[in-house]
Formats: C-alpha cells, sequence, structure tokens
C-alpha cells in the first residue's frame, strides 16, 4: 500500500489513516469469531498500515497468484464487487464483511454476491457484454499458455452456453431469481459452495 | 513470493466463489489442511535475549531453519521456549526478515558473520532485499579478494619449497620469477639487469662529441663514430644476453602462447630485434636511413627494468587504466588548439614574413602559448594577432594549469561512476532474472504439481508422496486456487514448450478444417487434437497428466496382473470412448464441459505403450497411487 504523502496528509488526515470499527461492531456484523477478526486484521494491518486499499494496491496483489496471464481486470470487477460503498478504497470493514460473506454466509447470500460481482453496472440485470466482460477477463488470466491453446471465441461461446443455461425466459438478460433458480437445481454448483469454507 | 501476499490469499481464495456459477467442471475439493490450532506466540531465546512473535509469522518461510520442523530440534521442554546458541545482534535481522520479508544488512557487523548466520538460519544470501544489496555485494566483493590475495601470497611464500619431481622447466621457471629463491637466480638478476644499464649507457654515450686524436682541425665526431668497434662488442654482448635471457624464458614458460603475448616478451622482441635487422642489412644508402631510425628502438631496452621495478609496472597499469581519461583531456586539448590556431592564422594572415604560414605551422605556436612556454620563436605582429594571442594564452592557464587537478579527480570519480554503473546494470540483470524467477517458480511449482499427478480425486487421502511434504499450506492452497481457475475455464495452465507444441500441431493445417465447425471447444478440440495428431497430442497427454504417463510406461503388464478384472474391462471402453469421440455428431451446444470425456480423452492416448514418455517417471509408490486413481476413474466411466 502506498504510504500516505507527508504533502497530503495535513490536508486529509482522516481519510489516509482509517481505523476501523471497534471489534464488537464488527463481531455483530460478521460471522468471524473475535480471534479470526483479529487475525485477519493483523494480516490487513501489516500489509496497508494505512488501513485501507486503493485499486491499483489490489491490482497488483491479485495479480501476484496468477503470474502466468493478466488478472488486472478480473481484480478491477473484484474491487468494484467489494467495495460496498463505491469510495474508491477498500477498508477494513468492506473486506471482512465480503469474506464472511463468501465463507461464512448462506448459499442464497453467496449466489448474490456473485450476482452482484457479474452485474457491473449494478442494475439488477446480467447482460450479454457484462458477463463477456467478465468471462474475457476470467480467461485473461490464464494468459497464453493453455492447453488446449485459447481460442478468440471461447469466452463468447462461454458466454453463451451460461446464458443458454441461465436465461429462462430468453430475454436476452439474466435476472437476480433467474440466476437464483438456475443455479440452485445445479448440483455441480451446489456441490461447489462448500468448497472455501475452512479457508480461514 | 511476498510474505504479505500470503496473508491475501485466503481472500483471493473465498473470491473465487465469484467462478463458481461459471465453471463448467466441477471443481476439485481443498486441500486438507490440518486444523490450524489458532496463532499462537512463540518464544525464540537467542542466548539469552528472548524474541517473542506469532508462530503464523515464522511459517512463511518453511524452508528455512525457523519456519520447518528443524526448530523443534532446538526445543526446550522445561522452559517452553526454543533456544539457539548464536549471536543476538544478527538474530534481529534474522527475524525481521519473517517480518516484513525483506532481509537487510547490518553495516557495522562483519559480512563474514553474517553470512554465517544467514546459512545457519537457512536462509539464502539473494534474499538480502534491494536496499542492502549494492552494500553487501560490494562487501563479501572485498572480501573475496582480500582472502584471494591472502591465498596468492601464501603460495607465492610456498614457492620456494623445490617439489620433489618438478622438472627442470618448472625450476627454471620459478627462477625467473622469483629471484630470490636462489642464488643462482640472484645472480642472473643482477647480471641481466647490468646488462641492461650498460647497454643504455652505450646508447646514451655513443652521440656524445669526443675530439678526435690526430691535430687534423678538431672534427667533432660521435664516440659512436670514433670507436665503433667498441660500441659494437659493447652492443652485440648485451644483445646476446638479451637473446639468451629471452630464449630462456621462453623455453621455461609454462604456458608459451601467453607468455607470447605478454607485454615483457614484447619489450624484450622489440629490444633486440633492431640489432639482427640491422647485421642483415646491406650497407645501402637508402635502406640505411630506416637503419639509423631502428637504432632509435633501442631505448626501449629501459622498459626491461620493469620486471626489476615494481613501480614502473605499477605506473603502467595506472596509465592502461586511465587511458581512457587521458584520451579525453587530449581531446579537448585538441580541441582548444585547433580552434586558436585557426584564429592566429587567419588573424596572421595579412602580415608578409610571417611565421604562421598554415594552420599546423600555428599549431606549435598555440601549443607553447598555452602551456605557458612562451619560445618565442613565433610571435605575432598584427593587433589582432596579438589580441587574440593573448586571449589564447590566458585560456592556456585556464585550460590546462587550473582544471588539471580538477581533472585528475573528476576522471577518478567519473571511473568510479561508471564502474557503479556497471555494477547497477549487472545488478539490474540479476533483480530482474530474481522476478522472473519469482514467477516462473510458482508456475512451475504448479506445473510440477500437476505432473505428479497431484490433481487426483481421490489421492489426498491416504498416499504418501516424496515431494509431498516439501509443498507447505499456502502452496497447496495455492495450486488448488490455480487448479479451480482451469476447470473453471476448461483450459489447462502449460508451459511454453507444450504450447509452442500445441502450436506446431496446430499450424499442421490438419486440425484446423474440423474445428471450425466445433462449438462445444475444450472438449472437442482436446478430442479432435487426439484423433487427428494422434502422437504428438499423445506426448502433450503424456507431459500433462504423468500419472497416466506412468500407466503407460509398461505398467500396463503390471496394471493387468495386479489391477486384473477392474483393468480388463477398461480397454475396450477406451476404445469405444475414442471412437465415440471421433463419431460425436457436433450438433448443439455442450451445456457442460463433460468431464468424462475430457477425461477419457486424457487416458486414451497411452493405450499404446510403445511411446516413449520423455518425462522423469515417478517412482513406484506414485505409479500405484495413480493406478488406484486410474481405477477409480474408470468406473466412473
Amino acid at each position: 500500500c502506498p504510504p500516505p504523502d507527508s504533502s497530503d496528509s495535513e490536508l486529509e488526515l482522516s481519510t489516509v489513516r482509517h481505523q476501523p470499527e471497534g471489534l464488537d461492531q464488527l463481531q455483530a456484523q460478521t460471522k468471524f469469531t473475535k480471534k479470526e477478526l483479529q487475525s485477519l486484521y493483523r494480516g490487513f494491518k501489516n500489509e496497508c498500515p494505512t488501513g485501507l486499499v486503493d485499486e491499483d494496491t489490489f491490482k497488483l496483489i491479485y495479480s501476484q497468484f496468477f503470474p502466468q496471464g493478466d488478472a488486472t481486470m478480473y481484480a478491477h470487477f473484484l474491487f468494484n464487487a467489494f467495495d460496498a460503498d463505491g469510495n474508491g478504497a477498500i477498508h477494513f470493514e468492506d473486506f471482512v464483511v465480503g469474506l464472511s460473506i463468501l465463507l461464512r454466509g448462506t448459499v442464497h447470500e453467496k449466489l448474490k454476491w456473485a450476482f452482484n460481482l457479474y452485474d457491473i453496472n449494478k442494475d439488477g440485470y446480467i447482460t450479454k457484454e457484462e458477463m463477456l466482460a467478465i468471462m474475457k477477463s476470467i480467461y485473461d488470466m490464464m494468459g497464453r499458455h493453455t492447453y488446449p491453446i485459447l481460442r478468440e471465441d471461447a469466452p463468447l461461446a462461454h458466454v453463451e452456453r451460461f446464458f443458454q443455461k441461465m436465461d429462462r425466459n430468453q430475454d436476452g438478460v439474466v435476472t437476480i431469481d433467474e440466476f437464483l433458480e438456475t443455479c440452485q437445481k445445479d448440483e455441480n454448483i451446489m456441490r461447489s459452495m462448500q468448497l472455501f469454507e475452512n479457508v480461514i | 513470493m511476498a510474505a504479505g501476499v500470503a496473508t491475501w490469499l485466503p481472500f483471493a481464495r473465498a473470491a473465487a466463489v465469484g467462478w463458481l456459477p461459471l465453471a463448467q467442471q466441477p471443481l476439485p475439493p481443498a486441500p486438507g489442511v490440518k486444523a490450524s490450532r489458532g496463532d499462537e506466540v512463540l518464544v525464540v531465546n537467542v542466548s539469552g535475549r528472548r524474541f517473542e512473535t506469532w508462530k503464523n509469522t515464522l511459517d512463511r518461510y518453511p524452508d528455512t531453519l525457523l519456519g520447518s520442523s528443524e526448530k523443534e530440534f532446538f526445543y526446550d521442554a522445561d522452559s517452553g521456549e526454543y533456544f539457539f546458541d548464536r549471536d543476538p545482534d544478527m538474530f534481529r535481522h534474522v527475524l525481521n526478515f519473517y517480518r516484513t520479508g525483506r532481509l537487510h544488512c547490518p553495516r557495522q557487523e562483519c559480512i563474514q558473520a553474517f553470512d554465517e548466520e544467514l546459512a545457519f538460519y537457512g536462509l539464502v544470501p539473494e534474499l538480502v532485499g534491494d536496499c542492502c544489496l549494492e552494500e553487501y555485494r560490494d562487501r563479501k566483493k572485498e572480501n573475496a579478494e582480500r582472502l584471494a590475495e591472502d591465498e596468492e601470497a601464501e603460495q607465492a611464500g610456498d614457492g620456494p619449497a623445490l617439489l620433489a619431481g618438478s622438472s627442470l622447466r618448472q625450476q627454471l621457471w620459478r627462477a625467473f620469477e622469483n629471484p630470490h629463491t636462489s642464488t643462482a637466480a640472484l645472480v642472473f638478476y643482477y647480471v641481466t639487469g647490468f646488462f641492461i644499464a650498460v647497454s643504455v649507457i652505450a646508447n646514451v654515450v655513443e652521440t656524445i662529441p669526443c675530439r678526435g686524436p690526430a691535430r687534423r682541425p678538431p672534427r667533432e665526431q660521435p664516440c659512436g663514430d670514433r670507436f665503433p668497434l667498441a660500441f659494437f662488442c659493447m652492443d652485440t654482448a648485451c644483445v646476446l644476453i638479451f637473446t639468451g635471457e629471452y630464449l630462456l624464458r621462453l623455453f621455461a614458460a609454462p604456458s608459451r602462447c601467453r607468455f607470447l603475448r605478454s607485454v615483457m616478451s614484447l619489450i624484450d622482441v622489440v629490444a633486440i630485434l633492431p640489432y639482427y635487422i640491422g647485421l642483415f642489412v646491406p650497407k645501402n644508402e637508402d635502406v640505411s636511413g630506416a637503419f639509423v631510425t631502428l637504432r632509435v628502438f633501442r631505448v626501449f631496452r629501459i622498459f626491461k627494468f620493469s620486471r626489476h621495478s615494481q613501480g614502473l609496472r605499477i605506473l603502467g597499469y595506472t596509465l592502461k587504466s586511465c587511458a581512457s581519461e587521458l584520451g579525453f583531456l587530449l581531446f579537448s586539448l585538441t580541441m582548444a588548439i585547433i580552434i586558436f590556431a585557426t584564429v592566429m592564422f587567419y588573424a596572421e594572415k595579412g602580415t608578409n614574413k610571417t611565421n604562421f604560414t598554415s594552420i599546423p605551422a600555428a599549431f606549435w605556436y598555440t601549443i607553447v602559448t598555452m602551456t605557458t612556454l612562451g619560445y618565442g620563436d613565433m610571435v605575432p605582429s598584427t593587433i589582432a594577432g596579438k589580441i587574440f594571442g593573448s586571449i589564447c594564452s590566458l585560456s592556456g592557464v585556464l585550460v590546462i594549469a587550473l582544471p588539471v587537478p580538477v581533472i585528475v579527480s573528476n576522471f577518478s570519480r567519473i571511473y568510479h561512476q561508471n564502474q557503479r554503473a556497471d555494477k547497477r546494470r549487472a545488478q539490474q540483470k540479476v533483480r530482474l532474472a530474481r522476478i522472473r524467477l519469482a514467477k516462473s517458480g510458482t508456475t512451475n511449482a504448479f506445473l510440477q504439481y500437476k505432473q505428479n499427478g497431484g490433481l487426483e480425486v481421490g489421492l489426498e487421502v491416504g498416499f504418501p508422496r516424496l515431494g509431498e511434504r516439501n509443498r507447505s499450506a499456502f502452496q497447496q492452497q495455492h495450486h488448488h486456487l490455480l487448479h479451480c481457475l482451469e476447470k473453471t475455464t476448461c483450459h489447462e495452465f502449460t508451459d511454453e514448450l507444450t504450447f509452442s507444441e500445441a502450436l506446431g500441431a496446430v499450424s499442421l493445417g490438419v486440425c484446423t478444417s474440423r474445428s471450425t465447425s466445433m462449438s462445444s471447444q475444450p472438449v472437442g478440440t482436446s478430442s479432435l487434437l487426439s484423433s487427428c495428431c494422434p502422437r504428438r497430442a499423445k506426448r502433450r497427454a503424456i507431459r500433462l497428466a504423468n500419472s497416466t504417463a506412468s500407466v503407460s510406461r509398461g505398467s500396463m503388464q503390471e496394471l493387468d496382473t495386479l489391477a486384473g478384472l477392474q483393468r480388463s474391462p477398461a480397454p475396450q471402453s477406451l476404445v469405444h470412448s475414442r471412437s465415440s469421440l471421433n463419431a460425436k455428431p457436433y450438433d448443439g451446444l455442450d451445456l457442460n464441459c463433460d468431464s468424462q470425456d475430457f477425461v477419457a480423452a486424457i487416458i486414451s492416448i497411452p493405450t499404446p505403450p510403445a511411446n516413449t514418455p520423455d518425462e522423469s517417471q515417478p517412482s513406484s509408490p506414485d505409479g500405484s497411487s495413480s493406478r488406484a486413481s486410474n481405477t477409480l476413474r474408470n468406473s466412473n466411466m
């Protein structure tokens, strides 16, 4: 995380150094135990002494996990999904609330979070363009050296398949209800939802 | 990967929930990480000073002493702490490395001691952070050089010890290089020195005018012409000695080519060659002029003294190393000279009987004036000439006298700066290589893990595998994350080699005709490649799924004997699946990437046992475990 600029510090002291809400409040908002929150915060604070993550730092961090490809676009979408209040930075609260949904939430909540991720403009509908952007960013993370060779229309084909499956009334957009309904009927998806429970 | 990144891994994995609705294959199960008992504080006692840190901090680097189970050897059960009998001041830096991910080099400590501590705690010296890296390497180099010098001095000191088996040649060479070894060498050393001096003095005296003996009009003749025989004898004697010495050195030299190329031998050759050339040149008027010029080279004999004087050698070396700076000085001087000479020439052009006949003629005036010599043989007469002449001499003072010390120090600074720039460039290469290595390291670790059949379903239970214990929890989870991404996109990570091969296969043109009709891509492509380019796809598949390669390695027979019933129906089903893939009508869209077909494509390829897998084969425990997995898979089919 970039260190606070000394010239700005007098003006923006309140925003540059961010303190999270109290431990008890966070515990009430999320499903983590006190110890887990402490451990999470220690790690977070170690990485970002200022208490917030801006988009560039986030992209940098996320890209380190996918060295072969380009993870910046997907990191951008992820950042927007995590940054609930849309102020351009992820605070510890955003971080921990998002994690709570992903790791300890109900299936319904997780699916809603995923829908929120795909819905780029947050209008309640996933259009083909939005889905294509998301899909392209995911395929970008694979990089060039894949087996089988990544073709140009792979994301588009994937998007077509997705819409075939999800778009019940064939109106070209996927609403939250269609999404939830289809996912809850799919065995694979339901089974994989339990995958990441023991991440923390 | 940086230490801090480990903190974000759970976050990245949690974010993978976003891939779930898009995944076309079922995602692999998470690695069974043993239940972490919540973070605890460890106490590390280093020679009485207690350091306390979180266990997770130490676990960030599992290849080091503190991060692995090796620290259990130092655990003191009575006090409940880890005791190390080492330097506590150095340990501070080691521990800070775990905390911040950067290893700093202490300025006031001996670099050797620091290295030893790093080696003890299992830290590689390359981990030193960028901020301290330059200084660290400098000090190490200094140390290494000093040690090398000490060793050389020791060896040189050992020289005199005459080894029993040394040949005459080696003794001779040693005598030449170290005159102090024996009295004979010393005598030889002084004799040659004496003869060099004699030769040089003779050359000098030869030109002094001596008065002729007879009462003829006293013709002043140089002594060389008066006593030609005496001087010739002296010259011959010296040259004979020098030739003998040169031939002896040539004979004794361990590496004749290198000796021939060395500066000293060149000087020797130049010193004696004119004499021999003079012998064979006929006393011809035209040629004798050239012959006389050759005598000038006899003065080079004085350089032979450099074998006798250490100081001369050092001077020569210094000049050689400062050659570029001196060249620059000369160039700037030349520029000034040319400018002023031109100006003076044109200023004095009008005068008749002027000395400034041309610009090159004015060079002499400029040099003499600028160096404030002022011989007065060339003097400007016009007013403009005098004005420019005075400007020339003033600027000469400035150009030469003042900046010479500044230039000297400038050159020394530029020299050091250049060295530092080169060093930085070399280090940049190293730094870039480190970054690249780290990047490829992560990828390679994942690919290696895949090749070892690590992603097999059902293998997570039970079978301990060689190399498995080297994977930390972090690595396991990271690989799981990458595997999830593969399954989401139905593509796999490969390395460059495989990718370029695949490119080559596609460009063959055999497969492209059919590929356009395909809509279910990943399955189609893989099966298509398997059907039309069986050999190439075979090799690729072998590289990818080494577990199945171990199957193909001739353990087909083992399988038949051991797995018996379970295996025998498999070949038919494999054949069926292969043919079915070929015949499969590619109509409509394949909604899910059917994992079974994908797997079948992989397995069906290495069925013929004649292929030669070119990967290193895993040992038999792997074979057996992968066999189990294959039987599992076949039953799914």
